[in-house]
């Protein structure tokens, strides 16, 4: 119970439960149907694995604020692919390889070039975005869904034994993956030993430059794996989707605990943050709260986040 | 011999660092390395360790050469060592930084019981079994996490050779007793350790043999119990004074006027330790002690950059009590030189005259006025540079010195804090600081001087203290020290 305690998430978990059953009480009808508790599974999807790959960059003491741009860029060679006749199979690995490339260009520039992540992010945020445009023609691209839809639709009646729609499995299956990579290999341990002390990494004979380009592959991954979940809500490849969502997923993962120094984060933090943002939206919905409403508040969770977290390591 | 070292050189752009540098490390034998500080020990410790590469000379490990090219080369050859600044990753647990880099893996996850076992046992030897292996590093006292440290290097094969720097210097009373204890265990299961150390009561206890370094060139060795204490210290301090500046040529003695700072019983935390002294017009007090003693934090102290505990500090009729700011002392009229000039004294990638002027400009900045200021200063101090609106970073470290103190002498300061004021300039900066620090006394400033090499003080000083382990001594006429006397008091000896 006091491992419990101290686990930095602990306070975003909280938080996610009081909204919960707040509104629950309040919006007893509408916001306790089975309906609604799926499509917020649904909405928390993109945003819930590209916070995966960003907890792994800010464990590292990194940033990438390129994931919104690769989130479109791969939804667009999705798109592009099936358009050409290709498969689901081939747009779904079309998308995520790219997506990989991106990060893993990011990781090189970070590690080799030794630019400061932010700054090679904001670059690859512009490039990528651009890129999307470029191939999109500026427009957005339809194409054949080829059963894709079905990621992220809500379940139809003959498979409702599967209770959340494959897509969210697929993110639930990721983030566990992800939790055992971070907290039980050698790999974890290493990206968590650079973000709090690179010098001392160095001197145990960690291999700092692979494993800080591995990290920001793995994140551009997971933004491709976004990118196609996104390409499923939408039906086509938007090359103007996901403006801003870097800041969402930044915001996940450090609700759930992570330090933006380096050294702290939880895979389990970033989703009970994922998931808070999205109840916190769905519910202002729910009760009837203008969209600027939810914006305040979402910034305000942010800064108690952070200050709590701050109280506590006085 | 385990490991024998021959003629190794080691410069700095100019700065020399080791000249000719020879040890000899026999099997299981505990070897101090003594010098001064500066005297070259760490750089020689960063080559053994792989940190840095030698300039020349040639090292062998049980017979074979040795040069690694990385702390991990070295490791592997079985050189570990223990650094004096602890270097753990603060946010993961002891058992995570005891096995960094080498954890034990099973179906490619990490093999967390073998794991434990294996640091359970290395901690067990080191005499830290009470230490829970999931513990935060950070939160651990810093006694044990010297002891994680060492027992970091015993997690593995055992080492051919471990290097302690200064093990001591962070450990009370009876977990210095317990290292000590733990550095003849090792020496008797094999290990070869070089020992680097201040404390010579110490080295007395728990070393074998001998190494002297001075000017960075080994200048005496021999068996522990040949020599006394006094002999080594005499080997220690007999470094060439450079007749870099004749003092007072000219005016013959100063003639200190009225007590312009007035430090009584200021304590820090934890240092410095009621601290008390004067110093007047027209006077240079110098503070001597090892690295570590505290003096930096004395000056940190009296300047507000640091928590005072207790204590108070009088500038001329003003007293300061409780929380100070450096924005006050400058108004008050007290400078501090800081001995990092490249993080804190100095704003580097900006410009000259930028840096003369910062801590002194009008609410609207003319750029004239400012580049006219600061060429009178450039002028006074020699500052060799073409174009003051050039980034301080493109200076040498000499004149990025004097930018720093241009800054003190445009902000006007009657009283100046100089820390390490010369530390690593070249010898014509040098002179040309120490004319401009004698003209200032002349002017009658007053006038605190750190630092770390003995002959400076001697020839700069009106008074000189000691400070040892955050304890000021009294402040005695410099005519009544000799380097051989401030050395025995810093140590302690």
């Amino acid at each position: 119970m006091k491992a419990l305690l101290r686990r930095r998430w602990i306070g975003a978990l909280l938080a996610l439960v009081v909204v919960f059953v707040v509104m629950l009480a309040l919006r007893p009808d509408s916001f306790a149907r089975t309906t609604t508790m799926v499509t917020m599974a649904r909405q928390t999807v993109i945003v819930g694995i590209a916070a995966v790959g960003m907890t792994l960059v800010i464990v590292l003491g990194g940033i990438d604020l390129s994931v919104g741009s690769t989130v479109a860029f791969s939804s667009v060679v999705a798109a592009k692919l099936l358009h050409g006749g290709h498969g689901a199979m081939a747009a779904v690995s079309g998308a995520i390889v790219t997506a990989a490339v991106i990060g893993l260009l990011n990781g090189a520039l970070v590690a080799h070039v030794r630019l400061l992540p932010f700054i090679v992010t904001l670059g690859t945020m512009s490039i990528v975005r651009g890129a999307a445009k470029g191939l999109a023609d500026e427009q957005k691209i339809d194409a054949p869904v080829r059963g894709l839809d079905a990621l992220l639709a809500p379940l139809p009646p003959e498979r409702a034994w599967m209770l959340l729609p494959p897509g969210v499995w697929i993110a639930l299956a990721v983030a566990a993956v992800a939790a055992v990579v971070l907290h039980g290999t050698r790999f974890g341990r290493h990206v968590f030993a650079i973000g709090s002390n690179e010098q001392t990494a160095r001197l145990c004979g960690v291999g700092v430059e692979r494993t800080k380009i591995a990290v920001y592959a793995i994140a551009g991954l997971l933004a491709g794996l976004a990118g196609v979940m996104a390409f499923s809500t939408l039906t086509v490849g938007d090359p103007t989707t996901a403006v801003g969502l870097e800041l969402d997923v930044i915001a996940a993962v450090v609700i759930g605990g992570a330090s933006l120094a380096g050294g702290e984060g939880s895979i389990v933090g970033a989703v009970i943050g994922a998931c808070l943002m999205t109840v916190v939206k769905t519910g202002a919905t729910h009760v009837g709260l203008p969209n600027w409403v939810q914006e305040i508040v979402t910034g305000g969770i942010i800064l108690v986040a952070a200050a709590l977290d701050r109280l506590r390591h006085r | 011999m385990r490991l024998s070292i021959r003629g190794v050189r080691k410069a700095f752009e100019a700065t020399v660092a080791l000249s000719a540098v020879d040890l000899d490390l026999a099997p299981g034998e505990v070897h101090a390395v003594l010098g001064e500080n500066g005297a070259g020990k760490s750089t020689l410790m960063a080559i053994l360790a792989g940190a840095i590469a030698p300039d020349g000379g040639a090292i062998t490990l049980d017979g074979a050469p040795y040069a690694p090219k990385t702390p991990r080369q070295a490791q592997d050859a079985g050189v570990a060592i223990v650094h004096q600044e602890l270097s753990l990753c603060p946010h993961l647990t002891v058992e995570e930084n005891v096995l960094l880099g080498r954890e034990p893996t099973r179906f490619g996850l990490v093999d967390v019981a073998a794991g434990r076992a294996r640091v359970r046992a290395a901690l067990e030897r080191v005499g830290a079994a009470s230490v829970d292996p999931r513990t935060r590093a950070g939160e651990l006292p810093s006694a044990a996490q010297q002891l994680v440290e060492i027992a970091r290097t015993l997690a593995h094969e055992q080492p051919r050779v471990l290097i302690l720097d200064e093990p001591t210097s962070s450990l009370g009373g009876a977990d210095a007793e317990r290292l000590l204890s733990l550095v003849r265990e090792l020496r008797d299961r094999g290990v070869s350790i070089l020992y680097v150390s201040h404390f010579l009561e110490e080295i007395e206890r728990v070393c074998d043999r001998f190494t002297v370094l001075r000017d960075g060139a080994t200048v005496g060795a021999g068996r522990i119990g040949e020599v006394d204490v006094d002999g080594l210290v005499t080997m220690m301090a007999g470094r060439t004074v450079e007749r870099l500046f004749e003092r007072r040529l000219e005016g013959g003695r100063r003639a200190p006027g009225e007590t312009l700072l007035d430090v009584r019983a200021l304590s820090g935390a934890p240092r410095p330790d009621q601290a008390s002294f004067a110093v007047r017009r027209g006077e240079v007090l110098g503070v001597a002690g090892l690295v570590g003693a505290g003096r930096t934090e004395l000056l940190r102290a009296i300047f507000g950059l640091d928590r005072v505990v207790s204590g108070e500090v009088r500038v001329g009729a003003w007293m300061g009590r409780g929380p100070r700011s450096p924005a006050e002392s400058l108004r008050r009229d007290v400078g501090l030189l800081s001995e990092d000039r490249k993080r804190e004294g100095l704003a580097l990638g900006r410009s000259v005259s930028e840096n003369v002027t910062l801590s002194k400009l009008p609410a609207i900045v003319r750029r004239g006025d400012v580049t006219r200021a600061t060429r009178t200063w450039v002028e006074r101090l020699g500052i060799r540079v073409a174009d003051v609106d050039a980034p301080v970073s493109h200076l040498s470290g000499g004149n990025q010195q004097k930018v720093a103190l241009a800054r003190l002498l445009h902000h006007d300061v009657d009283v100046l804090l100089l820390d390490e004021p010369t530390r690593g300039i070249d010898v014509r900066s040098k002179a040309e600081i120490y004319a401009t620090i004698d003209g200032l006394a002349a002017a009658g400033k007053a006038i605190v001087v750190v630092s770390s090499w003995l002959p400076e003080l001697l020839g700069l000083c009106d008074r000189i203290a000691v400070m040892r382990r955050g304890r000021l001594g009294e402040a005695r006429p410099t005519e009544s020290w000799t380097e051989h006397d401030l050395l025995r008091e810093a140590l302690g000896a």
